[in-house]
């Protein structure tokens, strides 16, 4: 008798190791296949800029030249577009997307918070060629008009706002990435918020908390997910290519007004890719995807600290 | 053990009727694979079409990438054809892995389009003047430069905004290639390509780019291809010819560009035909070339190539109009089939099968 349950018990016992270990395994290999397509990805646009890396080395990044008829190739211009858009498109998009959720969860009545948030995940699959040509025809011309007089008159005094209005710029490209990564943070605030225990809200509401002094509490312990939230939109600003190529000006140069043209990294990339002849020109453009790559990289991990130490505050008065 | 038989037998019949496809494909129909430039891509599709229904036997897929696309994919053979609207360098020829023929197939013109309130006539430019404005001496529309053109035009009192195309475009070569001829001062800060540093405006993606933020931003000018200057309704500039008219662009212009300079035109057929002598000459015109290998590797890859581009140059040219392209000028016609003769296989001449 107990000679038999020892026996069925090591059997069992090494058919749940074996299926334990296969899934195991099974998972260790997604995960290492991330790693993989990093790795391949950054030895291939390595390969592919070596050329460009040989011919031009450091100063490739701070030369702000980019002449393909002559063969000069600077970076500068094109990072200082990217950057400056997607730091544009986060700010205007942070505070809106975690208005539209706090708004969604706390606030709304079901009735209104179950179309409101369907039409934000509608906005969230829109394809970026059609945000792109809804800029081009809608958003361009009626910021030229509305929109940018206006601000000239107002803050025509800062070096912020000079310049002809043409409605393509460093603006309308910062305005349409804003408007296209916040449906995504809002989407994922939205998730998180909801995450929060109820409890809480009934804790605080009991306490005699304000509506938004709960709020304010849900929002702290929900920090590092809106903090992940605002990154995913932030890469995606960086990364997004076919509508800020439309309305941003495609004018490789730095100028603090945001009313004049500028060109991004990926609006470079898929501009001039397809009909790049010769090796070092299409060199140098596989070092910008390997620019992209570090600054993407480095950005990311700038907002990750930045708003940890934020909400590591947040929680401490909190 | 019955899953894992299941498979097998699933991959059994994949590759079975895998073999029985390609067999019936390699009996019956004739598959090229072409690539290249955008600008001859409706004109194409259009053959494309019109050539499959008069040949049941022959698929030919045309990929619209860019003529610097073109030109890569025949050099590395992935492609039975190659077009583009920029001939070839010299270093490329060299690289290649055997000798590539030129044939011009078709013409095309880029055409000065604006974004002027309150003018109705067309306006005329003269060289200089062009080049003067993308270059940004010029930075309003009431410039002197452009009243001595266009004496009898109230022109108003407005800045002047630059578009160009912001996406590497045989479109670009074209223009900058006309500028470097007519301007030293062009040719020497800017120079020409698919892809130049542009002194001065806003770029725009595409032709249809370009056109979008021309219509849309009021005191614009930009350059495009003819077809989409016409097909929005935007007006297009008159320009000064080398023998001192301003030109309209249309069929007849163009392709009175090319007949002026047939007799310079090389034996390879590479020539870039802007600035052209003539009277009605347009200036800024372009043929677009078909590449392939003299050497075919393949038969009746090679015989219908040579079909196709027969057809082309012949029947396909009343395609053109309705298109906005500007057909083949006849004597250009004479030395393009003279050309497609040259093409073999085995050293042996693939002569049009009709």
């Amino acid at each position: 008798m107990s000679k038999e349950e020892t026996k069925l018990d090591t059997n069992g016992g090494s058919k749940v190791l074996t299926a334990d270990s296969i899934y195991r395994g099974v998972l260790i290999g997604c995960a290492s296949l991330i790693l993989v397509i990093v790795l391949a990805m950054l030895i291939v646009i390595g390969q592919g800029s070596l050329l460009s890396i040989r011919e031009f080395g450091f100063h490739f990044l701070i030369g702000s030249t980019w002449d393909p008829v002559k063969g000069e190739f600077g970076a500068l211009p094109f990072i200082y577009g990217t950057v400056v858009s997607s730091v544009i498109a986060v700010l205007i998009a942070t505070p809106l997307s975690i208005g539209v959720a706090v708004f969604l969860v706390e606030q709304a009545p079901r009735s209104l918070a179950r179309p409101i948030g369907f039409l934000v995940e509608l906005l969230a699959a829109i394809p970026s060629v059609v945000y792109g040509l809804w800029a081009i025809f809608v958003l361009a011309p009626f910021l030229r008009v509305y929109v940018q007089p206006p601000l000239q008159t107002a803050l025509g005094w800062t070096p912020f706002f000079k310049g002809t209005a043409t409605g393509v710029g460093m603006f309308t490209g910062g305005l349409i990435l804003a408007i296209m990564i916040t449906p995504i943070i809002t989407a994922v605030v939205r998730d998180i918020l909801e995450a929060v225990p109820v409890t809480q809200r009934e804790a605080a509401l009991a306490l005699g908390a304000t509506k938004w002094e709960t709020t304010k509490i849900v929002l702290a312990n929900a920090s590092s997910g809106i903090a992940g939230a605002v990154i995913l939109g932030l890469g995606r600003a960086i990364g997004e290519t076919m509508a800020v190529t439309m309305i941003i000006g495609n004018r490789p140069q730095i100028s603090v007004s945001l009313f004049d043209p500028a060109y991004t990294i990926a609006s470079v990339i898929a501009n001039e890719f397809t009909e790049a002849t010769g090796d070092l020109y299409l060199s140098a453009l596989v070092e910008m995807g390997l620019i992209l790559f570090v600054v993407t990289f480095i950005v990311t991990a700038l907002a990750k600290l930045l708003i940890l130490s934020v909400g590591r505050k947040t929680r401490r008065t909190a | 053990m019955r899953t894992l038989r299941f498979v097998t037998f699933i991959i059994a019949l994949a590759l079975v009727s895998q073999a029985c496809f390609s067999g019936r494909q390699g009996k019956g129909a004739v598959k090229i694979q072409g690539a290249g430039s955008s600008l001859i891509n409706p004109l194409m599709q259009k053959w494309v079409s019109e050539y499959g229904n008069l040949n049941s036997t022959v698929r030919i897929d045309y990929q619209s990438i860019g003529s610097g696309g073109g030109i890569k994919q025949v050099k590395e053979r992935t492609i039975q054809f190659g077009a583009s609207d920029l001939v070839m360098s010299d270093a490329d020829l060299k690289s290649a892995p055997g000798e590539i023929i030129h044939v011009p197939v078709i013409l095309g013109a880029v055409v000065l389009t604006y974004n002027l309130e309150g003018v109705d006539q067309p306006l005329r430019f003269s060289p200089l003047t062009i080049s003067d404005i993308f270059l940004g001496k010029i930075t309003t529309w009431d410039d002197l430069r452009i009243k001595a053109d266009n004496p009898d035009v109230a022109l108003p009192a407005v800045p002047l905004t630059v578009v160009h195309r912001s996406d590497g475009s045989g479109t670009s070569a074209i223009f900058t290639n006309y500028l470097s001829k007519v301007s030293p001062e062009w040719k020497e800060k800017v120079g020409e390509g698919t892809s130049p540093s542009w002194p001065v405006g806003l770029g725009g993606k595409g032709n249809e780019g370009v056109t979008g933020q021309v219509k849309q931003t009021p005191n614009t000018i930009g350059y495009v291809e003819l077809a989409y200057a016409v097909k929005n309704k935007m007006p297009v500039g008159l320009i000064k010819n080398k023998a001192g008219n301003y030109v309209v662009p249309n069929f007849e212009t163009v392709t009175n560009a090319a007949a002026e300079t047939i007799d310079e035109t090389p034996d390879d057929l590479r020539a870039s035909i802007t600035d052209a002598a003539g009277q009605n000459a347009y200036p800024i015109s372009s043929y677009v070339y078909l590449l392939i290998y003299k050497e075919q590797q393949d038969e009746r890859i090679g015989q219908t190539l040579v079909d196709f581009m027969t057809w082309g140059i012949n029947d396909g040219q009343r395609f053109a109009q309705q298109l906005y392209y500007s057909p083949l000028p006849a004597g250009m016609v004479k030395r393009a089939s003279a050309k497609i003769a040259k093409v073999t296989f085995n050293g042996q001449s693939l002569a049009p099968s009709k």
